[in-house]
Order: structure tokens, then C-alpha cells, then sequence
């Protein structure tokens, strides 16, 4: 627990890294997908030393053979050339044209992104204007009208593609070191004495690369495509230079009588660009730090319950909610790994009770449990069994524990402005806590919603109620949440954290309607908490989580007064109080040089 | 939000002016004089001398743009040296073919992207998702003229289902099912791609909404998993969609290049591909206004519908 | 030198305003409205408010990453303004800031070494062998092992990459200290070993601290003078012990009485 100090040998550096060359290749799809396109890759390089037939030389005798005849698998065209030797030339041609393509657009479109981006204001205005005419064309057309000016040719039409993927990259680019711009790290460069061109070459241009990358791999195969469609139009490559799009274009007329002519170069374009689009989306995987740490899953309704979960009997079966042995674990890549280790406690009717713990000790885990709120996947309850009512809520089939959830046990959470719908009026989603539950009118929906931020002290609740959560003040926010959390008179209500995003005037409005709440509907509180103070406060009895674990647990006033376990009696002493002044820091070095003892 | 909806309007004139600015100036940087490309090769010089002046060609670029833009204003978009008739009238003939076709792909490919992201986000990983996810894959990678040839070959050559090609029978029909009948082969190849990416980007966004903190507090309350889906993760993920189905409107817009070529749909696409080839400039220059100009009124439609949705916008 | 490290006379800070493309008005927030206050050499000052009292735009100023709409400073003796024409360099030498977030203050991307050569190298000229050298005394200053210098900011916790960001601080040798929030993302234990740290630092280095903080309690732990602010403005300022005693101004009194205290009376 004492951070540095406790800690004096690190692990390993780099051990809890994995690889992201790894983490491509455990993506099977894409695994495939650059195994392909290396295969591509390599035919077309090997192209001038295979033993191909000049894939120009014209045959009229020869001409439009079908699919695997002597001499020419892939049979012959309407002059006759082979097109199997066709095939490889012109993949070369258009992946060379379609990888140039993506190179030019990714460096100018980043170096555009990134001064945008960096500079900001008048400049950033000016160019993003740029960016929006570009985009203000429709994707082919800007392409078509510069190949109107330069004139058809591969080289032109090179240039029309790069141009116009130019604001894809610009526009990410910025989207990306704007964000870094204004981060810490950036103003800490700057204090360290970094000039303008070293913070954006060593601080925001290695942030920024995997933006670039990945929007690389993702639009490399969309150039290809529509490089090809240029050359199909014939305002891309101009005979005798073939690429695939024009050997499809030129195929065309003998769409009906010699069909294999324009399908094969089809089939070669589709097979380039989904192989690089496969690529493209593993190696975003890999780079976009939420894909990769497994954000992008869906969580199910409920936690997932091991069924071969111990299920402990229920110890106190005078009170209304009692976990006994509870254990919580997250699965990441395959690993598990334990949040909660095995809680018991238990809540008496009209009781509040503090759960207390540092960062990371499974407090939150805990109460979200309860409800089956935990996200799973990964998270997923392994032993344990959690009463409401001497009922076993993890045994409860899937619609009984959510009809359970608001009109039994009410939740209310953190931070309001991120735990209210953005897009829902205050009013209609405290109607929704309602009518969950309840079938009334719409009219009585209203009333009913009305009376509730009336009670929790929305003031000019009727106007106040069709406004959204972003025009209300954080206390007020919180207020919206407890009304939903008491709409339907639940037995229980768990609270996580509910002040610690305010400030202390309005934590102590909001403990002080609580409190106020509690005793008036006879409530039993589950009052999560890393603030000593609130504890006292509110609570009547009082549990420390560390680790996992519960500490210590007994009445408010006797555990902060007289604490009985090290742990505790170090965390207490470690909270600063007004009063004390300087003597507190006096009081805590003892703690900590003690600490420095122990270390080897 | 009718001020609202002013203010876009209003901040429409300098998208509008910079597109025609671009428009122009690509046009006027062509290589080659356009006396001769009207004239032809052996045009005499005091010929060269009289269509430059009436084209206003001997004055400077400042001035050609006013005069150039005024015209346009007033309806006059010039004359096609290679249809000999008003741009104005043939593109605008043109363009409500195409208009046809991309509106059609464009609504088949929200509801087919929308519905497949949704469908695959909440089956995340179950076999529908999977499918899903490799048909999305195949309809991004495959080149869309390529594709109008295959179903051409199948349902009008083999099975003889579909017409191959045009808008209209050339003998009999022009009623609207047979404009339908049409429809069906190019709109549907004009959606593919743009449905993948709708869908992809659908399923993404839900996915990312599904993990944030009002869904568990919607799951809290008590909701059955239907409406936290549909009501709840769905209207916000749709606010980060809408855009991006405005930016498809542009794809649309744009892929009727190859799709009207393939199945010869009289549309502007066609129509500037052959213009290009003819080098019949004012046609491509009507053309790509009129298509431009419509695309930026698009995007104005999709923004005014994300404000609609997210009230955080609207204030 | 005179005997105050910082000096501000009516220092004011407003966002946004001027006029709009319509000629409509923009609506204006005054961040930081006419303060004045006085920070003596070897003082620790804090500055105490809620959410939009703008004591952080109060501190972003006094370090120059964020210029004054109006109003004097002096930093050591020197006019900002003049210091802030000489660069970014010559403020840093003066002045320095630590972070509320010190995960977020480390570039993700950069190994300590680098974080901690930048000053040294930049603000002190040091060779490479002085470098070296200097990083090691700053570790040890923190109390950080030596093997810190060749990670990667995600393998620290929030309390030891505070310790890091105290220590790129220092790197800069300069004797003010700006310290913006800079205990409140950690717990509790943690947060006792760092503002310890930072009371031994204050002896070892001479330093000058302003401490700016919404908790009370930390504040009257650390702190000399403390600066109450409310709404962009400065409603009280008095010595520590005097203003937990007998607070003057309302707002002040409705903090101390809002802060939830560990044994009731």
C-alpha cells in the first residue's frame, strides 16, 4: 500500500508488454490477410523474372481463349495476349500506383493535420476551411474534374486519388493532436524548455504515428479500388500500359461472349484490396489502445455467474441484503484475474452501511455486483452468494434480477453527467425509472416525476424537467440521480461515490439529502466511499476494503476512533483533518521512515 | 431550430462560392486552348480570336470568375460544343436520373448498414456478427463496376431476370414499375460498399455506447435489454452515424460514375465520363456544380438531423 | 533580490469574448478577476477554491502557459512580460508547475530518462555525464529506485509518477514551485508520503511553493498563507493558522463548514 516505498524492485521492464507484432499475429484474419497480400506482393515483384509470356504481344489468331487452355491458363483476351502474364503486370501497376497514392495522401494529409492541429486558431481555421472544400466535393467527382484538367494517365490519376484522400488524413491527424495538444504532457514539454518544433517532432509526432498508420492500412485498399475504377472508365492508365482496372474496362466488351476477360481482373482487385482491408483492421486493432485493451466488447445485461460457484449459506438472515464469500474476477486475454477475494457483509433494514477503500481495493466491484452490474465480459462472479431478502439474487433467472434492479435495490452512481442519457430530458428518464416498474398514465408518469426532483430539490421541477442533463449544474445532476433511484421505494439503495465528483458545499447538500432521505423512507444504504469523512457523516457502521478484502468492520465511531487492524489504523492516520494544521505531517513521517526501514 | 437551420444556410454561401472558386479555377488551368478544342484543329486564327473574346477568355482571371459566376446565377451555364444545347438543361436532365439512383442506394444502404451494424454489435461475436462482419468485409473490397458486370452477367444474361441496362424499356414501359425494375440492379450495386461502411461504423459505435456509464445506469433502473438497446444505445450511437451517412451521400453521389457507365444509366456520372473524353469542358463544369452543389446540401440535411438528436449540440 | 518570489497586482483572465462573424457579442467568462497576491521567498502559499474559482488558470499564468488579459507580474524580482518574450526557457528557469495528473503529464510514448534530460539539457546546458549524474541525485531526492529512468510512464502508479514529475520539476533548478492540485487524483496514504516529500524538498532546495488545493485539510497541512478564492476572485487572505481559526469572509466559513470532518464534536 505505501506506493514507492513498499515497492523498492519494480518487475521486469517491457514483461507486461505484449508485443503488438504478437498481438497481429493472434489475430487469425489478419494473419491471413498479410500472408496474402505478401504472396500478391511477391508475384508482382517477381514479375520480369517469372516465365511469363510478354503480356503485350498480341496473338489475333490466338484471341479470346477460354479459362485454362494449352498455353495460357487463364485463357486470352480480344487481341489475343495472354492473361495470366497481363494479370501479374497489371497488379503491379496498380498496387505500385495505389501504394503511392497512399503515401502521398498520408504525407501531406498528416503534416497539414499536424500544424492544423498544433497551431490552432486562425491557422487551424483557415486550412480546416481548405480541408471542408475538398470535402465538399463528392469523393469520385473532385478525382474526375482534376483528371479533366491534367488529362488521362496513370501519373494524373495518381495524383487525383492522393488529392483526394488528402482530407481523410488531415482530418484525423488534427482530430488527434488537437486532443495531445492541450494534454499535460505537451505543457510540461514546454516548461521543460522544448521549443514548438521539438515538442511536435518528439512529443505529439510519436502519439500521432499510429493515427497515421492505421488510417494508412485502412485507405490503402480503397486507393487501389479507385485507382481501378479510374483506368475502367479509361481515365487511368492509356494503352498499351495496362493496369487492372483498364484490362477490366477493355474486357467489358466481350462482357457476353468471353465473360473471363473482365471477371479475372475483377477477381484480382477484390482479392488485393480485401486482403489489405483485413490487414488494415488487425493492425488497427493492435494500434488503438481501446481495441486492444478489450473495450470494444459487448457487455451482457447480467455478470456472468460461474455455475460451479460455491454458494455459502446466508449467515444473517434477519437483514435485507448479506453477501457472503463473494468473489469477483476479470478475464483479460485469456487471463483471470481476482478484483474481489471474498467479502461478506451484510445490511440491516433502514441501515446505512460504509464500504471504505483506496483505489483499486474492489469497492465499486462489490456494490456493482449486487444488481449483476458488473461488465462481463470479463468480469465474472466466481464464488459467493448475495441475499436480498434471503433470496439468492445470483440464482434468480435473467428477467427476475432485472425487474429486481430500481424496485428492490436502486443504484446511485459516480459521476452524473456521464451517468445520465445525454440526449433524454431529466424528466422523461426519471419517468422511465418509473414506469419500468409501474403502469401508469403518461399523465401520471409526469406528475409522478415532477414530485420526485421536487423532492430531491429541483427547484421549478415542472420546467426544470425538460431540460437535458448537460444544462444542470453537477450537484443538480446528482439530485436527477437519486430521484431516479427513488422512484420506485426501493429497499435498498448502494451508492458509489455519489459526492466525490462535487465540490464540499454541494457533497454536503447532497449528504445532508441523504441522510434526510434514509430516515424519512426507512432505506437501508450501501454507501460506497474513499473519503473517511463522509463516512462519518452518513454511515452507521463502516467496513475497510483493501485488496480485495474486508479489513475491518464495526460500528462508525468505534472503528475510526479505536482502529483495531494495522491497515486501518494507517489509512486514518494518513487522513489529513481540519484542526490539526502541521503536526499532521509531524504525525504521519513516523509511519513512512518505518517503512523505509524495512527495505533492504 | 429555425434560427439554427438559418445560420447552416447562411454558412452554405462560402462553401458554395469556394467550391465554384475551385471549380472554376481547376477548369481554367486546363492545358490547351479552348477555342481550338470548340473550333477544332484547323480553325482560322481571327475565329480563335472571336470565340476567346466571346468567351471572355482575353480578360483577367478575376474578372472571367465574376462574369462566369454571374452567368451561372442567372441559369446560364454555357452551351455544350459536342450536344450543341445549354448545359443548364442537359444536366439538369441528367441529374434527375441520377437522383433516382442514389437516392434509392443511398436509403437502401442506411437501413441495410444501420440494421446489420445494430443486429451485429448486439451478437457480438455469435454467428449472425461473424457473417455479418465477412459480408461487410467482401461488399468494402469489391470494386463496384466489377460487381455491376457480375450481376449483369447473372440476372439479365443467365437467368434473364433484371434488364441489363438504361433507366426505361427502350420499346413499351417508362411506367414506374418498370423504372423499378431498373432500379434494382445498379441501386443495389451503388449500395454495397456504402452499406458496409454504414454498417461497420454502426456496429463500432454501438458497441462503443454499450460500454458507457448511462447504459449501466439504464441497466440500474431496471429496463428490460430490448429498450436498452433500441432506446438507449442506439439514439446516442446514432448521433455519431448520422454524419458519417452524410458523408456516404457523397460516395453515392460519386460511385454513379461507374455505375451509371456500367449499366448505361442516363445520369450526369455517364454523362461527364464521355464529356471528359470529348474534353467538352462546360459540361464538366456544369456537372460537377450542379453534383457538388447538391452534395453540399446533403451534408446540411444530415447536420440539421444529428442536432435534431443531440440536444448537447443544440444549445 | 527582494524577498518575494511572486509578485501579481490585479491579475485578470477572460475567456472568450470579442464579437462574433454576426457582429453578435460572445459570452465572456471572467476566469480570474483582479487578484492580487504576494509570494515570499521560502513560503508555501495556497490558494484554495472550488470548481471554477479559477485557481488553475491563476497557476497556468504564472508559469506563461496562459497570458493574462490584464495586470502585473513579477516573478523573482522580473517582469513576466519581459520573461515571457525571452521564451519559454527563461520563465522555466524562474518558475515551475507540477500537475494534477501525473500519469497524464509523462508522454506515453517517452522513458523517464527522456522526461528528466529535457530540462537539464535545455534549461541548464548540462553535458551528457551531468547529466547523468543530476538524474540520479533527483531520484534519489524522490525517493525513486534508479532503474525508474528506463520505463515507460503506464509501469508507474498515480503516487510514483507524481514523484517523477516532482523530480522533472526540480530538474529545472528553478526555486518557485507551482503545485496544481497536485495530491487530490491520489489515496489517502499516498498522498500523506508525497506532501511529506514535498515539505522535506522545500527544506533540502530553499524552494518556494504555491499550493493550490480544494481540500482544507491538506492545505492547512502544508501551507504558510492560504489565498481563498470564489468565483474568479480572491474573497480572503490570511496566515494559516488565523484563518482556520477565524475565518472573516462567509464564503470561507461555508467551506470550513462543508468539509466533512473525521470525528464529530
Amino acid at each position: 500500500m505505501s506506493d514507492a516505498l513498499a515497492t523498492p524492485s519494480l518487475p521486469a521492464a517491457g514483461s507486461g508488454r505484449v508485443s503488438s507484432w504478437r498481438l497481429l499475429f493472434n489475430n487469425r484474419l489478419a494473419t491471413i490477410g498479410l500472408c496474402m497480400l505478401s504472396a500478391l506482393v511477391l508475384m508482382t515483384l517477381l514479375a520480369p523474372i517469372l516465365p511469363l509470356p510478354d503480356p503485350d504481344a498480341t496473338a489475333p489468331a490466338d484471341r479470346l481463349q477460354p479459362l485454362f487452355s494449352a498455353g495460357h491458363i487463364l485463357g486470352t483476351d480480344q487481341l489475343g495476349r495472354d492473361i495470366l502474364s497481363r494479370l501479374i503486370w497489371g497488379s503491379r501497376v496498380s498496387m505500385i500506383v495505389g501504394f503511392s497514392a497512399t503515401l502521398v495522401a498520408a504525407a501531406i494529409g498528416s503534416t497539414i493535420g499536424i500544424v492544423s492541429g498544433y497551431a490552432g486558431g486562425r491557422t487551424d481555421n483557415l486550412m480546416m476551411r481548405g480541408i471542408d472544400m475538398l470535402m465538399a466535393f463528392p469523393y469520385i467527382l473532385l478525382a474526375l474534374a482534376i483528371v479533366a484538367v491534367l488529362g488521362p494517365g496513370l501519373m494524373n490519376a495518381l495524383y487525383a486519388i492522393a488529392v483526394v484522400n488528402i482530407p481523410f488524413f488531415a482530418r484525423n491527424v488534427r482530430g488527434v493532436t488537437l486532443g495531445l495538444s492541450h494534454r499535460e504532457f505537451v505543457d510540461a514539454a514546454r516548461l521543460s524548455g522544448k521549443g514548438h518544433l521539438s515538442i511536435v517532432l518528439t512529443e505529439i509526432l510519436p502519439n500521432v504515428l499510429p493515427v497515421i498508420v492505421i488510417t494508412m492500412s485502412t485507405t490503402a485498399g480503397w486507393m487501389i479500388l479507385e485507382t481501378a475504377g479510374l483506368s475502367f472508365l479509361g481515365l487511368g492508365a492509356q494503352p498499351p500500359q495496362a493496369d487492372l482496372g483498364s484490362m477490366l474496362g477493355e474486357g467489358r466488351a466481350q462482357l457476353f461472349t468471353a465473360p473471363h476477360v473482365s471477371v479475372v481482373p475483377g477477381v484480382m482487385i477484390f482479392l488485393i484490396v480485401i486482403s489489405l482491408n483485413v490487414l488494415g483492421d488487425g493492425i488497427r486493432d493492435v494500434l488503438d489502445p481501446r481495441l486492444r485493451s478489450g473495450a470494444l466488447l459487448r457487455p451482457g445485461p447480467v455478470t456472468a455467474v460461474d455455475p460451479e460457484r460455491s454458494r455459502p449459506k446466508n449467515g444473517k438472515p434477519s437483514a435485507i441484503l448479506t453477501v457472503e464469500g463473494l468473489e469477483i474476477g476479470f478475464t483479460r486475454n485469456g487471463r483471470y484475474s481476482a478484483a474481489v477475494k471474498g467479502v461478506s457483509l451484510h445490511l440491516h433494514p433502514g441501515e446505512c452501511l460504509g464500504l471504505i477503500g483506496e483505489s483499486g481495493s474492489g469497492k465499486s466491484v462489490t456494490a456493482l455486483s449486487i444488481m449483476g452490474l458488473v461488465s462481463s465480459p470479463p468480469g465474472i462472479i466466481r464464488n459467493g452468494a448475495i441475499y436480498l431478502h434471503g433470496e439468492d439474487v445470483l440464482s434468480m433467472p435473467q428477467t427476475q434480477l432485472i425487474s429486481a434492479r430500481g424496485s428492490r435495490v436502486a443504484y446511485i452512481f459516480q459521476d452524473p453527467l456521464t451517468t445520465l442519457h445525454p440526449m433524454h430530458s431529466i424528466g422523461r428518464q426519471v419517468a422511465e425509472a418509473i414506469a419500468a416498474h409501474q403502469t401508469l398514465s403518461r399523465q401520471a408518469l409526469r406528475e409522478r416525476s415532477i414530485a420526485l426532483l421536487d423532492r430531491v430539490g429541483i427547484p421549478d421541477a415542472e420546467k426544470r424537467a425538460n431540460h437535458f442533463p448537460h444544462q444542470l449544474s453537477g450537484g443538480q445532476r446528482q439530485r436527477v440521480g437519486i430521484a431516479m433511484a427513488l422512484a420506485n421505494d426501493p429497499d435498498v439503495i448502494i451508492a458509489d461515490e455519489p459526492t466525490t465528483a462535487l465540490d464540499v458545499t454541494v457533497q454536503a447538500q447532497i449528504l445532508a439529502l441523504l441522510r434526510e432521505l434514509q430516515r424519512e423512507r426507512g432505506m437501508a444504504l450501501l454507501f460506497i466511499t474513499h473519503d473517511f469523512g463522509v463516512v462519518t457523516e452518513i454511515c452507521d457502521r463502516v467496513a475497510v476494503m483493501r485488496d480485495g478484502h474486508i479489513v475491518e468492520t464495526g460500528k462508525t465511531q468505534a472503528v475510526l476512533g479505536d482502529p483495531q487492524h494495522e491497515y486501518t489504523k494507517r489509512l486514518i492516520a494518513c487522513v489529513p483533518e481540519i484542526g490539526t494544521g502541521k503536526s499532521f505531517l509531524d504525525r504521519v513521517a513516523p509511519i513512512f521512515a518505518a517503512d523505509a526501514e524495512e527495505r533492504p | 431550430m429555425p434560427s439554427y437551420i438559418l445560420k447552416r444556410l447562411l454558412s452554405m454561401i462560402p462553401v458554395l462560392f469556394g467550391l465554384s472558386v475551385i471549380v472554376f479555377l481547376v477548369m481554367a488551368m486546363i492545358p490547351g486552348d479552348p477555342a481550338i478544342a470548340i473550333l477544332g484543329a484547323y480553325a482560322t486564327p481571327e475565329n480563335v480570336a472571336r470565340i476567346n473574346s466571346d468567351l471572355g477568355l482575353d480578360k483577367p482571371l478575376v474578372q472571367q470568375y465574376f462574369i462566369w459566376i454571374g452567368n451561372v446565377l442567372q441559369g446560364d451555364f454555357g452551351r455544350s460544343f459536342a450536344l450543341n444545347r445549354p448545359v443548364l438543361d442537359e444536366v439538369l436532365e441528367r441529374f434527375r436520373a441520377t437522383l433516382v439512383l442514389a437516392g434509392v442506394a443511398l436509403v437502401l444502404c442506411s437501413v441495410i448498414g444501420l440494421v446489420a451494424g445494430v443486429v451485429s454489435a448486439v451478437r457480438q461475436f455469435g454467428w449472425v456478427d461473424k457473417v455479418i462482419t465477412f459480408v461487410v468485409l467482401a461488399g468494402i473490397s469489391v470494386p463496384s463496376f466489377w460487381l455491376g458486370l457480375i450481376l449483369i452477367l447473372l440476372f439479365a444474361v443467365k437467368w434473364r431476370l433484371l434488364p441489363a441496362s438504361g433507366m426505361y424499356a427502350v420499346y413499351g414501359g417508362g411506367d414506374l414499375k418498370d423504372l423499378l425494375l431498373h432500379l434494382i440492379l445498379p441501386a443495389f450495386t451503388l449500395a454495397v460498399v456504402a452499406a458496409g461502411v454504414i454498417a461497420r461504423l454502426t456496429r463500432a459505435a454501438m458497441l462503443e455506447v454499450l460500454r458507457q456509464d448511462f447504459i449501466r445506469t439504464a441497466r440500474a433502473k431496471g429496463l428490460p435489454e430490448r429498450s436498452v438497446i433500441y432506446r438507449h444505445a442506439f439514439r446516442a450511437a446514432l448521433v455519431s452515424v448520422i454524419p458519417v451517412i452524410g458523408i456516404q451521400a457523397g460516395f453515392v453521389l460519386g460511385g454513379a460514375v461507374y455505375i451509371e457507365t456500367v449499366f448505361q444509366w442516363p445520369g450526369v456520372g455517364a454523362m461527364l465520363v464521355k464529356a471528359i473524353s470529348t474534353r467538352d469542358i462546360l459540361l464538366v463544369q456544369g456537372g460537377v456544380l450542379v453534383v457538388a452543389g447538391s452534395y453540399v446540401f446533403f451534408n446540411l440535411i444530415a447536420d440539421v438531423v444529428q442536432t435534431m438528436l443531440d440536444p448537447r449540440i443544440r444549445t | 533580490m527582494s524577498g518575494s518570489a511572486i509578485e501579481v497586482r490585479n491579475l485578470s483572465k477572460t475567456f472568450g469574448g470579442g464579437r462574433s462573424l454576426f457582429g453578435t457579442e460572445r459570452h465572456a467568462v471572467k476566469a480570474v478577476d483582479q487578484v492580487s497576491l504576494v509570494l515570499q521567498r521560502g513560503e508555501t502559499l495556497a490558494v484554495v477554491g472550488e470548481s471554477g474559482s479559477g485557481k488553475s488558470t491563476l497557476a497556468r499564468m504564472l508559469v506563461g502557459l496562459e497570458e493574462p488579459t490584464f495586470g502585473d507580474m513579477q516573478i523573482a524580482g522580473r517582469d513576466a512580460a519581459a520573461l515571457r518574450r525571452d521564451g519559454p526557457r527563461a520563465f522555466g528557469k524562474m518558475v515551475q508547475y507540477v500537475f494534477q495528473d501525473p500519469v497524464a503529464s509523462l508522454n506515453p510514448r517517452k522513458m523517464i530518462r527522456q522526461a528528466l534530460e529535457a530540462p537539464l539539457k535545455l534549461m541548464n546546458g548540462y553535458d551528457a555525464g551531468k547529466r547523468q549524474a543530476r538524474m540520479a541525485e533527483l531520484l534519489d531526492a524522490v525517493q525513486m529506485p534508479k532503474d525508474t529512468l528506463d520505463r515507460y510512464p503506464h509501469e508507474f502508479s498515480g503516487g510514483q509518477a507524481q514523484r517523477i514529475a516532482i523530480a522533472r520539476a526540480l530538474a529545472a533548478e528553478a526555486e518557485i514551485l507551482i503545485l496544481d492540485e497536485p495530491v487530490s487524483a491520489l489515496d489517502v496514504s499516498v498522498q500523506a508520503q508525497v506532501l511529506l516529500l514535498l515539505r522535506d524538498l522545500k527544506r533540502q532546495f530553499g524552494l518556494s511553493y504555491l499550493f493550490i488545493s480544494h481540500d482544507l485539510a491538506v492545505v492547512e497541512a502544508i501551507s504558510d498563507r492560504v489565498a481563498v478564492m470564489h468565483k474568479g476572485r480572491l474573497v480572503e487572505e490570511a496566515p494559516t493558522d488565523q484563518l482556520f481559526r477565524a475565518p472573516r469572509d462567509p464564503y470561507t466559513r461555508q467551506l470550513l463548514d462543508s468539509a466533512p470532518k473525521l470525528r464529530k464534536a
